[in-house]
């Protein structure tokens, strides 16, 4: 309950942040928009050309993409840790997060959300709806709880492997380009994951398992029956690595000792 | 003045040299962009020998070759540009003894250079031992490639320096910025060569100059373009090159008289 209001009080200072620039802040929606448009552009022009990318549909692909957006969007939206090197350790921000009574990473992900984001949410949804006018689905009444686990897993797995990463500018204070790979890899999860080489197949569900954020779940409410072990095992890994990731940062905050005076 | 010119790129070739750590860095995430983007035409392939008259090996040369010359010619003088009529610097760039457009465009220019050699080239390596890929043998195909290459590089450019000036008059443009590299990602034929697209996009696409940028010399170097294809597609660079500086020049003239330095 402390943490709801506290999360109130920050976001209403968000607002007023954002707002004193208000074109800005409808570019950055518009902006949002064509990044995810484009991905949906390149499906429908692609499908002109075959009517199946490794026995998956147009409507198939385009609803994995869209699931894929809803734990996506979640994860940019509280999950901004890009900067945190910068603004936390270069800058020293750290120092005052530390010497609050509130644990450091929750005040940390407080600071940088940006809760724009979840339209994401919202074009996912609207994404996989408009699959679904293709696709013949049957939901059962126990499919929408799997949904929201499947996407709160999701959220976890990214969360998880993000803050293991944003963990590393506790220890040195040296930069590293090492999100934005990340990031990278993890776009590999919007996709079928059945067309990529085997080994990128293997760190994708075991090493990385980014395919636990769009695939896997996404193909189980497909009613793709091969892969529906993967898809309920994703609340789990999701469960692990963010387990991992926050015990990282706890290692990290008692290691470290400030850049400056 | 030549002299001038040659110094802004030497300065900035070495300052970018300063921070080379980060292009390592780089080379693995487009490594791992074309190869989302090989895997999925991969698969749109399937068994199909050839599409739009690009086979799968030709496809996957796009992909990697279209990849690592967007390192040459990508760059933020957009960004750097608006910048500095933001932070009010540009009032002191514009009493130097040089054109300020034409400093930002040789500065891009050493930006790309140090890009090509430590980034474009050395990626191409790593790449085509991953990717089973076609480069052609080293002849006048690459010097053709060349050419090709540097024009779409200075449309990039005046692309940007238009998006750039547009600070000039809407002060915080950088959703602008964002949206415009996008857009030139998508419709430059990065990601889909524009010869896929349905015919009634190529048609709007064949109008606007961003195939210049990307698709045109790839697939020069892809198909070996030669004889009238060449000239015709470097026809259409060359055209894009000299149209584009008639809006770049009306933005400049309008923009110094209403120059307001919001501080400084």
């Amino acid at each position: 309950m402390f943490h709801l209001r506290l999360y109130m009080e920050y976001l209403k200072q968000y607002m007023k942040v954002r707002l004193a620039y208000r074109w800005d802040f409808v570019a950055q929606f518009v902006t949002d928009f064509l990044f995810q448009a484009i991905n949906l552009v390149f499906i429908l022009v692609v499908f002109g050309h075959t009517n199946n990318l490794n026995g998956w549909s147009q409507a198939e692909v385009i609803f994995i993409y869209g699931y894929f957006l809803i734990p996506w969007s979640i994860f940019v939206a509280f999950f901004n840790l890009w900067d945190f090197n910068e603004r936390y350790i270069i800058r020293g921000e750290l120092d005052r997060v530390l010497t609050r009574p509130v644990h450091s990473l929750v005040q940390v992900i407080m600071e940088t959300m940006t809760p724009e984001s979840l339209i994401g949410v919202i074009t996912g949804l609207i994404v996989m709806g408009w699959a679904m006018t293709d696709l013949n689905l049957t939901w059962t009444w126990y499919d929408p709880i799997w949904f929201i686990l499947f996407t709160l897993g999701g959220v976890a797995i990214y969360a998880g492997i993000f803050i293991s990463l944003t963990s590393i500018s506790l220890f040195t204070d040296s930069k590293s380009d090492i999100q934005p790979i990340m990031y990278n890899i993890g776009n590999y999860g919007r996709y079928p994951v059945n067309i990529y080489h085997r080994v990128i197949q293997f760190v994708l569900t075991w090493i990385l398992p980014f395919a636990f954020v769009g695939f896997y779940p996404a193909s189980y409410l497909l009613d793709k029956a091969n892969w529906q072990w993967y898809a309920f095992l994703t609340p789990i890994v999701g469960m692990v690595f963010l387990g991992i990731g926050v015990m990282i940062w706890n290692v990290g905050i008692r290691h470290y000792r400030g850049a400056g005076n | 003045m030549l002299s001038a010119y040659l110094e802004v790129i030497r300065i900035r070739f070495l300052m970018m040299l300063a921070y080379r750590v980060n292009y390592y860095s780089g080379i693995v995430i487009y490594s791992l962009n074309i190869g989302v983007y090989y895997f999925l035409w991969m698969a749109i392939y399937g068994s199909n020998q050839s599409l739009q008259g690009l086979s799968a090996v030709q496809m996957a040369t796009y992909i990697s070759i279209s990849w690592m010359a967007r390192a040459f010619y990508f760059n933020n003088l957009d960004r750097e540009i608006a910048q500095e009529i933001r932070d009010g610097t540009v009032a002191i760039q514009l009493i130097r003894p040089y054109h300020y457009l034409l400093v930002k465009v040789f500065q891009g220019f050493g930006e790309g250079i140090f890009r090509l050699l430590l980034f474009s080239i050395p990626g191409m390596v790593v790449v085509s031992l991953i990717f089973p890929i076609h480069l052609p043998d080293p002849g006048v195909v690459w010097l053709k490639f060349a050419l090709s290459l540097l024009l779409g590089f200075i449309v990039n450019v005046e692309i940007n320096l238009i998006t750039g000036l547009l600070a000039f008059f809407v002060l915080n443009n950088q959703g602008l910025i964002r949206a415009k590299r996008v857009m030139v990602d998508l419709l430059s034929g990065l990601f889909i060569p524009i010869s896929f697209y349905p015919e009634w996009a190529q048609i709007v696409l064949n109008y606007l100059p961003f195939q210049a940028i990307s698709y045109l010399p790839s697939m020069v170097l892809v198909k070996g373009l030669g004889g009238t294809e060449f000239m015709h597609a470097l026809m259409i660079q060359a055209a894009w090159c000299v149209l584009l500086c008639i809006p770049i020049q009306a933005i400049w003239r309008k923009a110094r008289k209403i120059l307001v330095v919001q501080g400084g």
